[in-house]
Order: C-alpha cells, then sequence, then structure tokens
C-alpha cells in the first residue's frame, strides 16, 4: 500500500529500556537474592542442611505443590481462581484408593488421578465460562463439594495397599539424589514457561488478564481459553494428587488440607498479579523453591507446622501490600 | 444587577497526557439558566465532576455565595447545595424508587432511623408534582431508562440545593417527556436557583437558557446572554474554524457491493435493519445517542446475537458467533468505548496491534516477536502514531493515539468492512484530523467504512450517504448531496419521517 | 402473590419447612417445636455470623477469616477465664466483640487503604489467625474443668422456653434488621455494592463502607467465640475449622449476591437455617454425617447458579415494542 502523505514518517523504536536493565531491576531477581539468603541462614543454622540428602528432602517439600502453582499462575494471570485445587487432590485421592481395592494396577491408577483431576477443572470451568458465574464462589462451591465427596466415601476410614511400583512416583530417585518428582516438576516447569512467554496461547492469557472485554473484541476466544486454563489446573491437581498419595502411602479425606492457600501464596509471590494480567514462571518457580527453604528451615529448628502457616499467610498478605505501601511513600514524597 | 451564586476562575486541570481544562471561568447566577456549550472532549464532563467533587482542580477557585470553597468529596459539594443530573443514569437498580430519591437523606424518625413511610410519601408527591406517575415502591430497574431519568432528577429535586447542573437530561427522553422536564426548570428558576445546562442541542438552549458559556479544547472561548447571540455565533465559538476546512473528505471510486444486511433484528434492541455498502464508501450513521446504532454494529461484529436477519460480505452469508468469527469474514470494529472495548490497557503498543493477527505472525503458534515489531511498525508508522517506543504500556498514550493504535490493529487484519464508533469523541483536535484524513485514504484504497457519530458535522463531513436510526430502526437513508443537515436532525428526532 | 413465592425468602422457608415435614414422615420426634428449637439453638452461631458476612459480601468483599477469628477470641476468653475466674463473663464478652473487632479491622483497613483484593487479605489473615491461635495456647487445649460455671453456664441459662444462645442469636439477627433496614449505615451497604460509583457521587465513601462491614463481621465473630467455646466447652486451635464456608454458603444459599449489592438479613438467616436443618436431619434418616460437606456444596453451586439466573441483567431496551411488552 502507498503512502498517503508525502513527509517521511517518524520512526518509533521497538524498545528503550536495555533489557538487560529491566531483567537486573526485576521482582525474580529480588526472589534470587531472597532465596539466597534463606539458604545461607538455614546453612548456617543447622549443620545437617548442606548434605545432598537434605537438599533432596528439601524438594519434596514444594514439589506437588509447585506443580499446582505452574497452572494456577496462568489461571490467576487470566484473571479467574481455582481454590479446589486441593479438594480435587482429595477426590482424586480417593477414588485412587478405592481402585486399589479393586485391584487396579498402577497405569490405571495414575490414570484415574489424572481423569479425575481433569474432570473436576472441566467441571469448574464449566460453571465459570459456560454458566459465566464468579470463580471465586463457585470453586468454594466445589472445594466443598468435591472434599466433601471424599469425606462422604471415606468417612475417618483411610485407604492404604498402593503397590510398590505406584510409589515409586512419590518416593522414586531418577538418578542419585533427584527424585522423580523433582524431575516431572522442572519439565513441567519449562513447558509452562515456553506457553506462557513463548507462544500465542500465553499472550492471549496475558491480553485476557489485562482487559477480558478488549481481548474479546479483538478475536480472542475468552471463554474458550479460559475452560482450558481450568481443565490444566484440574490436570495438574491431579497428577500432584498422585505423586502426594504415591508418597504418602494412603489416603484420607484431609489430605492437603489448605494447599489451596499455600499454592496460591506460592503464586503471588512469584509475583503473578492477584488481579491479572501480569507474572511469569520463572517467578513462581523461584517462589516455589523459596516457600520450600523456609518451611524445610523451620522444620530443621522444630517450628510447629501451624507456626509455619502464620509465616506463609503474613508473606501472602505482605508481598501484595508492601509493593503498594512502597508506591504510597513514593507518591507522598513527590 | 445580581451576583453569582457560584463562580469558578481560572480553573485547571490535567490528566496524564492530557490538559483537560486550562485556565476556565464560569458564573451562575440564582433564578437564571446557564448553558454550557462545547463539543464532544470540549471538557464538560471534567468541569461537571469537578463541581461535584469528584475531580480536585489542579488550579483555580471556587466561591459559592461569596464566600470561597473547596470541594473535596462529593459530600462537600452536597454540603454546599450543589447536586447534579448525570448524563447516564448513576442510580442504584437493586433499590426502590423512593430510596434511589432520598439516598443519603433521608427523613427520619425522632430516633434517628430512617421513615419509610414519610420517605415513600415525599417521594411520590415529589414525582407527582413533576407529573411523573412512579410508583415509588417498585425497583428502579424495574422502570425504563427515561423513567430512571426522571427518578434521578426527582433526586436532585429533593436535595434542597442551590444549584443544579443538568447534564444532558434530555439525551434519553421522549418529546412529551421533554416539555415537562422545562416545565420543571422554569419551576427551579422561579424558586431561585442557579442551573447549570449542558446540552448539543441548539433548539433547547435557546428555549430555556439566560446565558452560555462555551468551552473548547478545555478552554473558555466565549460567555454572554443567549437573548444577544445569534446561534452562528455561537456555534462559531464552538467549532473555531469552518466546518469544510477539517474535514478533508475526497472522493473515492464507488465499486460493487460489499456488505449486504437484510433484516437484521434483536427481540429488544434493534429490528428490520437492512442497508448495503459499497467498496470506496463511508456509510454514515447517525441518530441520538441509544437510539441502536451500536447494537447494530456489535452485532455485525459477533458480539450479540441477532435473532433474524441476514449478513452478506462480498456475496458470502455470514453468521459470526464471535468477534473472532467477524475478523474470519472480514468486518472489524473500532468500538466507542476504547479504554474497556478497543485497547488492552497493560499490554504494549506491539502486541496490541498483533493481537488479532497472531496467527499470521506466529509459527505454528509460536512467537515471533520480530515479526510482531514489523507489524505493528507498519501500521502505526503508517497512521502517525506518536509514541516513545512500541514497547511501551498502550494505556500510557493519550486518547487520540489510542485510537490510532485500535485502527493500526485492525488494519494489519486485512479487513474488507471497517466500523467506527464515534471515532473521535473524546480525542484532541489533531488526533481527530489524523482519523478522518486516514478515513478518506482507507476508502481511496478501497476499503469501505461504516462510520457511527452523533457529531452532525462528522457525519455531514465525512459520508457519502447516511443512515438515521431511531428507536432501534432505521428511520431513513440520504444521498449526502446537498443534504439539509435539519432533515437529519429531524429524522433522528422523529419529528419528520423519511420523504425521500 | 407470584411475586411474593418468588422472593428467595419466602421459598426458603416453604423448602425449609417441606425438609422437616418430610423427616418428621421418618421419625416423628423431628417436628415438635422442642427438637426444632434445638436444630435452631445449634444453627444460632451460623446465623450470626452469616449476618456479619452479608454485610461484607454486600459490599462486592467476602470474608474468609471469621472462623479463625472465632477460634482466636474464643481462645483468649478461656484462657482469661483459666486464669482467672474472677473477671466476669460479662466482661470478657464485651471483650470478645472488641478483640474480634480488631481482627476484622485489620483486615478491613487492608481493603479499604491499601486496596488488595479481600479473597487474598482473608485468606491471608485466616492463616494467620489460625496459627495465633497456637501461639498464645502454646498448642493446649481448654477443657471443662479449666472453665468457671458461670463461663459455662450462660448460653444454656434458658429464659422462655429457650437457650441463651438462641436469645444472643435473637438479638443479633434483631439488630442486624434495625441496621440494615432502619439507618443510612444499612442502607449505604447496599448502595456501595449495587453501584460503587453512584455511591461515591452520593456521598458515600466507599472504601469506609466496606472497612465498617469487615469490622462488624469481625466483632460478630468475636462475640461468637465465646459462645462456641460456652457451647461446645472446648477451646483449641481446630476450633470451628472450615466454618468460613458454612458462613458463606449460608449467605448465597440465602440469595445474597456475591457480585455484592443484593441479599437480606433474613436470607442469610434463613440459608443458616436450611444448613441446620440439613444437619441435624442426616443422621436422622440414616445418612452419614460425612455427607454434610458434599452438601453444602452441592447446596453453594446450586444457589450460585440460581442467583445468577436471578441477577442476569436486563439489557437496556430501545424497541418501544419490546418495552411494553
Amino acid at each position: 500500500m502507498t503512502d498517503t502523505t508525502n513527509t517521511p514518517h517518524r520512526h518509533i523504536p521497538d524498545r528503550l529500556d536495555n533489557p538487560v536493565k529491566s531483567a537486573v531491576f526485576s521482582w525474580e531477581t529480588l526472589l534470587v537474592l531472597v532465596g539466597v539468603a534463606i539458604f545461607t541462614a538455614n546453612a548456617f543454622a543447622s549443620p545437617y542442611f548442606l548434605n545432598e540428602w537434605s537438599l533432596s528432602d528439601l524438594t519434596f517439600n514444594f514439589t506437588e505443590k509447585a506443580v499446582i502453582a505452574l497452572a494456577m499462575a496462568l489461571l490467576i494471570i487470566s484473571g479467574e481462581i481455582d481454590l479446589s485445587v486441593a479438594a480435587i487432590i482429595a477426590l482424586a485421592s480417593t477414588l485412587m484408593g478405592m481402585a486399589v481395592q479393586w485391584g487396579v494396577p498402577t497405569p490405571g491408577l495414575v490414570a484415574i488421578g489424572i481423569g479425575v483431576g481433569l474432570a473436576c477443572g472441566a467441571f469448574n470451568g464449566f460453571l465459570v465460562t459456560g454458566l459465566k458465574l464468579p470463580s471465586i464462589v463457585v470453586t468454594i462451591g466445589t472445594m466443598s463439594l468435591f472434599r466433601g465427596l471424599s469425606y462422604a466415601i471415606l468417612g475417618d476410614q483411610a485407604y492404604g495397599g498402593y503397590p510398590a511400583d505406584f510409589s515409586w512416583l512419590g518416593q522414586g530417585y531418577v538418578w542419585w539424589v533427584i527424585s522423580f518428582e523433582l524431575v516431572f516438576f522442572i519439565a513441567a516447569a519449562i513447558v509452562f514457561w515456553f506457553v506462557l512467554h513463548r507462544t500465542n496461547f500465553g499472550r492471549r492469557i496475558f491480553a485476557i488478564g489485562n482487559n477480558a472485554l478488549a481481548a474479546q473484541f479483538s478475536g480472542v476466544r475468552v471463554a474458550r481459553i479460559k475452560f482450558v486454563l481450568f481443565c490444566l489446573t484440574g490436570l495438574m491437581s491431579g497428577i500432584a494428587a498422585v505423586m502426594l498419595t504415591a508418597r504418602l502411602g494412603s489416603t484420607r479425606p484431609s489430605i492437603a488440607q489448605g494447599w489451596e492457600l499455600e499454592v496460591i501464596t506460592m503464586v503471588v509471590l512469584g509475583g503473578v498479579s492477584i488481579l491479572g494480567g501480569a507474572g511469569s514462571i520463572l517467578g513462581v518457580v523461584l517462589a516455589a523453591l523459596i516457600m520450600g527453604l523456609v518451611t524445610f528451615g523451620l522444620g530443621l529448628l522444630n517450628v510447629p507446622g501451624i507456626v509455619m502457616s502464620i509465616f506463609i499467610g503474613g508473606l501472602l498478605i505482605s508481598v501484595i501490600a508492601l509493593p503498594i505501601l512502597y508506591r504510597m511513600w513514593k507518591e507522598r514524597r513527590q | 444587577m445580581t451576583q453569582p451564586l457560584l463562580t469558578l476562575s481560572g480553573i485547571s486541570k490535567s490528566f496524564p497526557g492530557v490538559r483537560a481544562l486550562h485556565d476556565v471561568s464560569l458564573e451562575l447566577y440564582p433564578g437564571q439558566v446557564t448553558a454550557l456549550i462545547g463539543e464532544n472532549g470540549a471538557g464538560k464532563s471534567t468541569l461537571v465532576k469537578i463541581l461535584t467533587g469528584i475531580y480536585q482542580p489542579d488550579e483555580g477557585s471556587i466561591t459559592v455565595k461569596g464566600e470561597a470553597v473547596s470541594l473535596p468529596t462529593a459530600h462537600a459539594a452536597f454540603g454546599r447545595g450543589i447536586t447534579a443530573i448525570h448524563q447516564e443514569t448513576v442510580l442504584f437498580d437493586e433499590l426502590t424508587v423512593a430510596e434511589n430519591v432520598f439516598l443519603g437523606h433521608a427523613p427520619r424518625t425522632r430516633f434517628g432511623l430512617i421513615d419509610w413511610g414519610r420517605m415513600r410519601a415525599e417521594a411520590a408527591s415529589l414525582l407527582q408534582s413533576m407529573g411523573a406517575g412512579i410508583d415509588p415502591d417498585v425497583k428502579l430497574k424495574e422502570l425504563g431508562i427515561a423513567k430512571k431519568h426522571l427518578v434521578g432528577l426527582a433526586r436532585a429535586l429533593s436535595i434542597d440545593a442551590d444549584i443544579v447542573i443538568m447534564d444532558e437530561p434530555t439525551a434519553a427522553l421522549s418529546q412529551k417527556e421533554i416539555e415537562d422536564l422545562y416545565v420543571l426548570v422554569e419551576l427551579l428558576k422561579q424558586d431561585g436557583k442557579a442551573i447549570l445546562f449542558i446540552s448539543h442541542k441548539f433548539d433547547e438552549i435557546y428555549r430555556i437558557a439566560d446565558r452560555f458559556t462555551v468551552f473548547r479544547d478545555g478552554e473558555m472561548v466565549g460567555k454572554g446572554m443567549i437573548a444577544e447571540t445569534a446561534q452562528d455565533a455561537i456555534v462559531r465559538m464552538m467549532v473555531g474554524r469552518s466546518v469544510d476546512h477539517i474535514y478533508p473528505k475526497t472522493q473515492a471510486q464507488i465499486g460493487e457491493t460489499v456488505l449486504t444486511v437484510e433484516g437484521l433484528s434483536h427481540p429488544t434492541e434493534f429490528a428490520d435493519i437492512s442497508f448495503e455498502l459499497k467498496r470506496g464508501e463511508i456509510l454514515g450513521f447517525y441518530g441520538l445517542v441509544g437510539a441502536g446504532r451500536t447494537e447494530v454494529m456489535q452485532a455485525l461484529f459477533g458480539i450479540t446475537r441477532p435473532s433474524a436477519g441476514r449478513i452478506t460480505v462480498e456475496g458470502r452469508e455470514v453468521a459470526p458467533k464471535s468477534a473472532a468469527d467477524a475478523i474470519e469474514a472480514g468486518i472489524v470494529y473500532v468500538p466507542e468505548e476504547r479504554g474497556r472495548q478497543g485497547v488492552v490497557i497493560g499490554l504494549p503498543i506491539f502486541q496490541n496491534v498483533s493481537l488479532p493477527s497472531l496467527r499470521r505472525t506466529s509459527g505454528n503458534g509460536v512467537l515471533r516477536l520480530a515479526e510482531e515489531f514489523r507489524l505493528a511498525r507498519t501500521y502505526t508508522e503508517r497512521l502517525d502514531l506518536r509514541a516513545s517506543s512500541l514497547s511501551q504500556d498502550v494505556g500510557t498514550l493519550s486518547g487520540g493515539n489510542q485510537q490510532k493504535v485500535v485502527i493500526a490493529k485492525w488494519l494489519a487484519t486485512n479487513p474488507r468492512v471497517i466500523i467506527l464508533d464515534e471515532p473521535t469523541k473524546g480525542i484532541d483536535i489533531g488526533s481527530k484530523a489524523a482519523v478522518h484524513a486516514f478515513m478518506s485514504e482507507l476508502v481511496g484504497q478501497g476499503l469501505c467504512v461504516i462510520m457511527v457519530s452523533s457529531e452532525l458535522p462528522e457525519v455531514m463531513g465525512m459520508s457519502d450517504r447516511i443512515v438515521v436510526m431511531r428507536e432501534g430502526r432505521i428511520a431513513g437513508i440520504f444521498d449526502n448531496k446537498g443534504l439539509d443537515p435539519v432533515t437529519l436532525v429531524e429524522t433522528a428526532a422523529g419529528i419528520r419521517s423519511q420523504a425521500a | 402473590m407470584i411475586r411474593f413465592f418468588k422472593q428467595r425468602e419466602v421459598m426458603l422457608l416453604a423448602i425449609i419447612a417441606i425438609i422437616v415435614a418430610l423427616v418428621t414422615t421418618r421419625s416423628s420426634g423431628f417436628g415438635t417445636p422442642r427438637n426444632l428449637a434445638a436444630v435452631f439453638n445449634d444453627t444460632a452461631v451460623l446465623a450470626m455470623l452469616a449476618c456479619g458476612q452479608l454485610l461484607v459480601i454486600l459490599t462486592r468483599s467476602i470474608d474468609l477469616s471469621v472462623a479463625a477469628n472465632l477460634a482466636l477470641t474464643g481462645m483468649i476468653a478461656a484462657m482469661i477465664n483459666a486464669a482467672m475466674p474472677g473477671v466476669p463473663v460479662e466482661v470478657l464478652i464485651v471483650g470478645c466483640v472488641v478483640v474480634g473487632g480488631l481482627l476484622g479491622a485489620f483486615n478491613g483497613v487492608l481493603v479499604w487503604k491499601l486496596n488488595i483484593p479481600p479473597i487474598v487479605v482473608t485468606l491471608g489473615t485466616l492463616t494467620i489467625y489460625r496459627g495465633a491461635v497456637f501461639l498464645v495456647s502454646g498448642g493446649t487445649w481448654v477443657n471443662a474443668v479449666d472453665m468457671s460455671d458461670r463461663f459455662k453456664e450462660l448460653t444454656r441459662l434458658v429464659f422462655l422456653g429457650l437457650p441463651m444462645l438462641s436469645w444472643f442469636a435473637i438479638v443479633v439477627i434483631a439488630l442486624f434488621v434495625l441496621l440494615m433496614a432502619r439507618t443510612s449505615l444499612g442502607r449505604s451497604f447496599y448502595a456501595a455494592g449495587i453501584n460503587p460509583t453512584a455511591a461515591t457521587y452520593a456521598g458515600i465513601d466507599v472504601g469506609k463502607t466496606k472497612f465498617i462491614a469487615f469490622t462488624i463481621s469481625g466483632m460478630v465473630a468475636g462475640l461468637a467465640g465465646y459462645l462456641w467455646v460456652s457451647r461446645y466447652v472446648i477451646a483449641s486451635v481446630d476450633v470451628a475449622r472450615g466454618l468460613e464456608l458454612q458462613v458463606v454458603a449460608a449467605c448465597v444459599i440465602g440469595g445474597v449476591s456475591i457480585a455484592g449489592g443484593i441479599g437480606t438479613v433474613g436470607g442469610a438467616v434463613l440459608g443458616a437455617l436450611f444448613l441446620g436443618v440439613i444437619n441435624n436431619a442426616l443422621p436422622v434418616i440414616g445418612v452419614s454425617p460425612f455427607w454434610q460437606m458434599a452438601i453444602s456444596g452441592a447446596a453453594i453451586i446450586t444457589a450460585v447458579i440460581f442467583n445468577a439466573r436471578g441477577e442476569r441483567k436486563r439489557g437496556r431496551i430501545i424497541l418501544k415494542s419490546a418495552e411494553a411488552a
């Protein structure tokens, strides 16, 4: 096509900021620094910390939650949330336990766990995108429904007797001190990083999270993408259920109680905006590492779990509040 | 001569990238109606927000009854006896009519509790005195838009205010309701209230206003007595230039029919919409606000689902179920609500431009940034976008430049039909001219354009043919050769039906 | 007439009556006034908390920290009572309301001043408050033997045929009805939720309204802290775990819109009673009480679907013919 005017157009540069400079002053850099500091503190606090088996144990602390956090990050970036992830684990684990009683072998158990997760995610996705309901209250409802079904099936009983090769998925090592869980998490993180930051699908997720209406008006199929994200979150919860069940070797309906909070904290600590539209997989991975380091470190110091949860709750609020307070303080000074 | 009840002087207000008001002044006199006149984007709404305590002016002073005041909150404005009836009814759908009238200043019993009985009775008598037979006990959501407006008016009257701001109060009213409103305004004048009346309609300004103040591009450019000033003098102040100069309409080669719409209908919003659009043509859609033009356009764009009718693009029938379908069919839409529907604020410029074209810029679904930058640069530079870089958040641009990003986004999809809904609303003069010049260029290249506009000069200045809509139906289709603007206005208002 | 039956309160009341009637055919004791009074007494705390939650949800927020707040204030009250039995219970009750109010106000400040989404704030404070129970108690329990007689009896004293716990709930509910229907503060919760912009124009500070809603919700949770510990004569870290979901469920079932602005005290209370009746009916008809959670989950989802249908905004009607229809 031809120009209408004879005057040359102003040239607009692609970018002004030096990408290296903006990477140095990013949230992820801060997370790395915090992570290194906590690692060092742990090393000084406990003589048992700097040992390859200790460090390997540490990874079991966060990989299952982090696997869910990867998908949750995408969901939160798109402006939705899923509070039912821990309940999905409970239901998936319960149905796997049931299947064990019928003698289903390991591949079948894994398929059931993943399938239940996917089905639960699709159910959430249908309620949110199909019936246009708010995701917070929908997933509060399904959180109660999924775990409730698990209670209805199990009551105060427990399932056990998982086959030995099934346990490997939660307890086994691929090589030396490197567990299957860790390998799976790293692989999943790479896939999620690629999808979110390097594909059209990921770009559309960011567009939806910043302004779903304008994205729809730009030809993005918003409902379809959100549905896929709910399914994906369910799927990853199902995988986490397989790993957790395999690691514990038993299923109670109270399994993974309160994990939804830890997963969301991981995502928010990783720099994902709870209002949607911004975030990175690298940040979430670093946040998962930090939370693993903290809980493991406090565990070495014999701090009880419930006190750790205070720390996690405080962390959740302060990582959101501090940038806001800082901005307010800066504005006041101007 | 009486003293003004309210005086504004030297008021300035800026927003990031936009100077909304610069050193404006305004006086309101008791018992008189002052008309505030100006084009869209002249700064009228900003002024109203300053008067009602929503915005704080950067500079300038506000004097009420001889006393310098500040209006830090809506409540403070309330307390100074200033009340406003807004353009869009800003009321509470889920509350009853009586409560909408009295929220915040309900009659109380001796114990300080809300006296529902008295509230209902007072609301009923107030609505009665306005000649509006509205049941004070129904929820507001049960009412139509015109009646909601009357409730808003009743609310303003229920507050014993000295200064009443009416922001386009007749925009959604029928002729009968407008007559009733005039009677009310007379009553307010007799009560000695000072009224600021914002309107686009000259007949109504000449009918009820005593004084006028004209704003243009955020500045006060004239004031005086209505009785002593001729209408064209005010128009000249408003526009500040001759109309012919600013519309670079060049006659493009009109070709074959590209878009045909036949009998398009929707259960509640529009009915029996039929028209054709030819290659190289700009088809104007004129009508009052709320005539259903946007709804028709959004149906063409796949956002609203019509209940009947056929849409044909270049001989192929299309039934878009989503914007994605419409884009595929070659129909694109530049929405009126730019910030909500047009640009994705938070994403950089280049990502906004490439969003609908990702399938072409990517390789098997994998992003190729270089391609995206190339696409974005090609189209934004053609539109003479003013930005420091393509990675800048689109939210940091001015309204006019955001509009250019939206248009660039659509050009990149290589469309057949481009629909522009109020394309120059709220953008500065320079960008306006650029958008108009570009429309001419587009049709010159064989595209066809539908332009929805409520600005008469724009419709007259840019269109080849003009469709006038009224209450969800087509009231007339006119060839824009030697067309008298009065015909358009009267057709839109329902005073005249199409003779041609 | 049809309008009357379409109201959520009337419908819920009818459903509750039908459930009670059906269960009574299986077990004749269920429908007796005496048993129904016991069911109400059982539901008293839930109904009160639902009233507090109503205010929060009306302003387009949510408070998930109420159960943890209850556990913390209840533990503090029980420990003070155990350590200093001389402190009058009335003082303890006032103290609970104050402490609960402060915990609620903390949520409110974060939402009001820092604009943090309420779901995040209260998910965070939920764990913090729950963890704080452990910190103040050192992980121990306060049992019946540690509590003074008056502390335990106050909720049990029977007045006009009903235990004091029920009377507490009745008074709180009545105060809420008065607040919501007859004060401008009550109406401002609705206004702020229906249309925050219009509320601002009407001189209502929307953020502050949210703050007040959280504070009141916290005060109710604080009062409930004492009532719960006194009724069940135990204070521990695990008291009322998960109750926040029941509270939200009661509101949603009662027709309170999670999008804000819609809902009544009557609806919230009936929503709580619905859950109370179900919980009490399950063992009577031989269903494992472990079904409780799943049923309330299903009830939440059903109610949300139902609410959304009623709230679907009618589009602007342009066609004159359609408006007449």
